[in-house]
């Protein structure tokens, strides 16, 4: 038997009821929306499904919604269940003013450095994290560079100034 | 003597003396140590020869891919990934443009994905090389590693025929390819498939059965099939713990199905298991290069897409629409659907997922490559813990981990 979007969109929504917002097809991979609050149990939920099986964590990365008010960052989780070869993709958003998110690495150890990637370039903060400090940049960096309102180079820098072949 | 000292004394002759708290060295394996093939550091906790536990410090070469390909036009993104998996960046080049051409819905000739085959088995082949070898010469066996890197020197010529350069590629475009292979690709394509594998044999025969290669790697950087996937293993490691998971065969792209191979799984999940399972997809991946030259279907090479393929230059500059295309894809003047999509291809160390945001304009809202390397490399830690450090080092190498992949 082979998983389609209909029977886990169905299955989630009887389980978790009005915490599944927002379902669609990007390129037929299942998309859904979830309150930030509730990403670990419906995570382990997937995860010990007995049918579903989604043991593997494919993905963890975040987004930057500048114009989306209130819930500008996005976390965006790729599940894939082995056993079925079935993919998922599910999305939380947090506020850029207090990004927080439950950690989950309890329930897949990869998300570890998922997370702090994800910390490192976006600056949400994973609660309960064990080691959530930078990865990829130094450690005295103060900002997230990932965020849309820094631009590609230091501004500051005047050896770049070109004003036909500006950057 | 004291009665203190004379009661240690004792204690010591007795070997019965412990400290009272156990006693830890600190050890700085790398940042650039011969031995870590790489920009690679740990810092290790040692008991002895033994490791008690190790952290990882990654991000000595981090140059902001993510960030840089949010201000590069769609087709200008192709060289940033070249710069990932250094060692089998053909790989990761079609991984973007087949990335590409599913947003766009384009489909491709069949002509384009046996090309695409042949290369990506190409570039399979040189990074698993590199790692079996590398992995050899840790155990103290150098002979195999020199005399097996001149195929990889083969491999970068065919490279060099298709496309001009040898290590960052930069194959292909969205659509299909630049140009034809040339008769000369060809017959350096044939004349690798005939020594190759006598090449390969002789390798193997050096060094499978070794003793001291087999004393080495048996049952060391072992880990379960349950952790690994927990860990989010992909790609010959993930198979060398027994699950049988394969892009190629999951998600197929480029016509992957039409190809007859085996997905080689091995057991343990230790080094040597590793060794084995690129061992055998070497061989696989010889079989369908042969396949593929032997099947290769008559057509274009390029996708009928003026949109996003470059015109060739002569016709740029004799006729009216392709100077009209080529303007309005330099300018980035050409629609791109909204949508968000994820795309993995097979790698040479694992799945290389394309996670691309488009928000209809010119350059990507929102890119992130899934790196296989950086999502198991935080695995090794737990492998390497309670081993001996010279065991540190030869399940390093067998992980295959590119620093450029890691950090990105």
């Amino acid at each position: 038997m082979s998983l389609t979007n209909e029977i886990v969109l169905k299955a989630l929504i009887d389980q978790f009821g009005e915490h599944i917002k927002d379902p669609t097809e990007p390129y037929t991979m299942l998309t859904i929306t979830i309150p930030a609050s509730q990403n670990v149990p419906i995570l382990s939920w997937l995860r010990d499904h007995r049918d579903f099986q989604f043991v593997f964590l494919t993905d963890l990365c975040g987004v930057h919604y500048p114009a989306n008010g209130g819930l500008e960052l996005a976390v965006i989780y790729h599940l894939h269940s082995f056993i079925h070869n079935y993919r998922m993709r599910i999305k939380a958003f947090v506020s850029s003013l207090n990004p927080e998110i439950p950690t989950i690495t309890e329930i897949y150890a990869s998300a570890n450095w998922m997370e702090r990637e994800t910390y490192d370039f976006f600056g949400i903060r994973f609660k309960g994290h064990p080691q959530l400090k930078r990865i990829l940049n130094m450690d005295d960096m103060n900002y997230f560079p990932m965020l849309k309102q820094y631009p590609l180079e230091d501004q500051l820098r005047e050896d770049k100034e070109d004003k036909f072949f500006g950057r | 003597m004291s009665k203190q000292e004379k009661k240690e004394a004792t204690l010591l002759q007795n070997n019965t003396y412990l400290p009272e708290e156990k006693q830890y060295n600190t050890l700085n394996l790398g940042p650039t140590h011969p031995a870590t093939h790489g920009i690679f550091q740990n810092v290790l906790k040692m008991d002895g020869e033994k490791i008690y536990s190790g952290e990882p410090t990654i991000g000595y070469i981090h140059r902001a891919f993510e960030k840089l390909a949010e201000h590069r036009p769609y087709y200008q993104i192709t060289p940033i990934t070249d710069r990932l998996n250094y060692c089998s960046s053909p790989i990761n080049n079609m991984g973007w443009h087949i990335t590409m051409e599913r947003l766009l819905n384009i489909e491709t000739p069949k002509k384009v994905d046996y090309m695409r085959v042949i290369i990506m088995e190409l570039a399979r082949i040189a990074d698993h090389l590199i790692c079996n070898s590398v992995l050899a010469v840790d155990t103290g066996a150098l002979t195999g590693f020199l005399y097996i890197f001149q195929q990889r020197e083969k491999i970068y010529e065919i490279y060099e025929e298709i496309c001009g350069a040898r290590l960052t590629t930069n194959i292909g475009r969205i659509g299909g390819f630049e140009r034809d292979f040339n008769d000369i690709t060809y017959k350096k394509i044939e004349r690798f498939l005939q020594e190759f594998p006598e090449v390969l044999g002789e390798f193997e025969r050096l060094v499978s059965r070794n003793r001291i290669f087999m004393d080495r790697t048996i049952n060391v950087g072992a880990i379960t099939a349950e952790r690994a996937l927990s860990y989010g293993f992909t790609g010959p490691n993930l198979r060398a713990c027994g699950v049988d998971y394969d892009v190629r065969v999951f998600s197929s792209y480029s016509s992957y199905e039409d190809f007859d191979f085996i997905i080689p799984i091995g057991t343990n999940g230790d080094t040597y298991d590793r060794y084995c399972v690129r061992s055998t997809e070497m061989w696989e991946s010889l079989k369908m290069i042969k396949y593929a030259m032997d099947n290769m279907p008559t057509g274009s090479h390029h996708a009928d897409v003026p949109a996003f393929y470059l015109p060739p230059k002569l016709d740029v500059y004799n006729s009216m629409e392709a100077l009209i295309w080529h303007f309005k894809i330099v300018m980035g003047e050409v629609d791109v659907p909204k949508g968000e999509i994820y795309s993995p291809v097979e790698g040479g160390n694992g799945e290389l997922g394309f996670y691309l945001i488009s928000d209809g304009g010119r350059l990507p809202y929102r890119l992130h490559f899934r790196r296989p390397c950086f999502i198991y490399y935080q695995a090794y830690p737990e492998m390497i813990q309670g081993q001996l450090l010279s065991d540190a080092i030869v399940t390093m190498s067998s992980l295959n981990v590119i620093a450029g992949e890691l950090d990105a």
